[in-house]
């Protein structure tokens, strides 16, 4: 098996039941891994909701180590969709050539860094700083500032050894509460101050919600853009004739970024909360408990997707989920395409070949089974053009 | 070669025209207003919705089952629904009419 392989654990159980129990904190979750029942469970939103207690939806629960709502992922439809357009063509800026000018500029010094350097270690050397500097761009803050976010590592709420650090979220909580007070007194262009001037149905949006805004940005496009972009680095390693084709046809550019997140599905799952008895794919669920949308199971459903556990970078159809579906889908979308577009141009520009030489996978429990969602650490030699 | 008329959700008509590829593309090519082809139109994310007008459905082929499968948790979908990314530009569908749909509220 090759390093950068991603192996399907759900296969077995989503071909028999479609389901899988897992326990979680005591707050037991059924896992939906059917391509069908995830986008239909996504579109469901009255019997499988958002709005639950802060941190019930994702797993492992953070219900223990925050309490601030999330915005506007933990809300529900018809409030949703207000917070929803209020943040949707902030988010949607990644299509403006000068933030896009301002991105490749980060991305161009971190490839030249990488390549003077000739071997790198990518998840700390390479994929946090970039995606830390590229989210000042997203939030229109100062370069500067993301030397702190840098230091916060390359998940919010999670360490190594520890998929629940309530140290680190407090970190983050205190982090929004100095920053909304800063930007109280001295107002700038960046989305604290954004928001904190905003109206929503007539009025001011709370401190509660400016901040619920900021963390999920600040936790949702953290370890999923470093996998994103560490798991892209691997994959090339591993295929050298796919860094020539990117170079020589950039016209399958697009269709290859959305293979490459099929493939990676960079988030697992992510719960929901139900609100009456039901039935997903014939198996019975109760009212108050979870399920999850298990992304990366529905992106391997080989039902929809012919060879699933290949990449194919001129896949023509690909309704992956890796960005959700439905209502809640993905906010940083646009802003992850387009990240990794530049850097795809750029790298196969620049680079003839890769190769790993030592790895530690980033293995995630799902208590009894693990998946492969990434690395903790992989060195790779780069070769120059 | 393929003249191809938009109406988008402002009721503003924009007509361009293409050689080859998907219909998607050659809308945001041209900026046409709420065609986004977000997953750059490999079915996947439903933001090139349209609805084929006067009738001329059967010009643009039928849905594909993957394109149904998504159109079906579409609330504004209809009969007349396609995703331009999954329609080719070519004669056949030269001086089509496509309303840009509403954007899925969900």
């Amino acid at each position: 098996m090759k390093k950068s392989t991603i192996p399907d654990p759900f296969e077995k159980a989503r071909v028999e039941s479609g389901h899988r129990e897992m326990n979680d904190q005591n707050d037991p979750v059924s896992m939906i891994l059917r391509h069908k029942d995830v986008r239909k469970s996504a579109h469901n939103w009255k019997t499988f909701q958002s709005g639950a207690t802060p941190g019930r939806i994702v797993v492992p629960s953070e219900v223990n180590i925050r309490s601030l709502r999330q915005i506007p992922f933990e809300v529900d439809p018809p409030e949703h969709q207000s917070y929803r357009d209020l943040v949707e063509p902030w988010f949607k800026r990644p299509l403006e050539q000068s933030y896009q000018d301002k991105l490749a500029a980060i991305i161009q010094s971190e490839l030249d860094k990488a390549i003077r350097k000739g071997t790198i270690e990518v998840v700390h050397e390479f994929s946090l700083p970039l995606q830390s500097r590229a989210l000042t761009v997203l939030l229109n803050m100062p370069e500067d500032d993301a030397a702190l976010w840098i230091s916060w590592g390359t998940h919010v709420f999670r360490s190594e050894g520890d998929p629940l650090d309530g140290g680190k979220a407090s970190g983050l909580t205190d982090y929004l509460d100095k920053k909304v007070e800063e930007v109280k007194k001295n107002p700038g262009t960046d989305l604290f101050s954004v928001l904190l001037a905003s109206e929503i149905n007539g009025r001011k949006l709370s401190d509660d919600e400016v901040k619920g805004v900021m963390m999920l940005t600040f936790a949702g496009g953290r370890d999923t853009v470093i996998n994103f972009v560490t798991n892209t680095f691997a994959y090339l390693a591993d295929h050298p004739e796919s860094i020539e084709r990117l170079r020589n046809e950039p016209e399958i550019l697009e269709t290859a970024i959305e293979e490459l997140v099929r493939y990676f599905s960079p988030l697992t799952h992510m719960g929901r909360v139900v609100t009456q008895d039901t039935a997903v794919c014939e198996h019975a669920v109760k009212n108050d408990t979870r399920i999850s949308l298990c992304w990366a199971s529905a992106n391997r459903d080989a039902s929809v997707f012919e060879n699933p556990n290949e990449v194919i970078l001129d896949r023509k159809v690909n309704p992956h989920v890796s960005f959700g579906f439905g209502a809640h889908n993905c906010l940083g979308a646009t802003h992850a395409r387009t990240l990794m577009k530049i850097l795809l141009t750029k790298l196969v520009e620049s680079v003839k070949s890769m190769e790993i030489l030592d790895c530690k996978e980033n293995m995630e429990n799902l208590d009894g089974l693990e998946r492969k969602v990434g690395f903790h650490q992989i060195r790779i030699k780069l070769n120059p053009r | 070669m393929a003249k191809i008329t938009f109406i988008t959700r402002d009721n503003q008509t924009i007509t361009v025209e293409g050689e080859s590829g998907s219909v998607m593309a050659l809308a945001r090519q041209n900026g046409v207003k709420g065609i986004e082809g977000e997953c750059g139109g490999v079915c996947s994310c439903a933001t090139c919705h349209v609805h084929v007008q006067n009738g001329e459905f059967s010009r643009t082929g039928q849905q594909g089952t993957i394109e149904k499968d998504l159109l079906e948790l579409n609330d504004h979908a209809d009969e007349t629904s396609r995703l331009c990314c999954q329609i080719r530009i070519s004669d056949e569908i030269d001086g089509l009419v496509l309303r840009v749909a509403e954007k899925n509220s969900f």
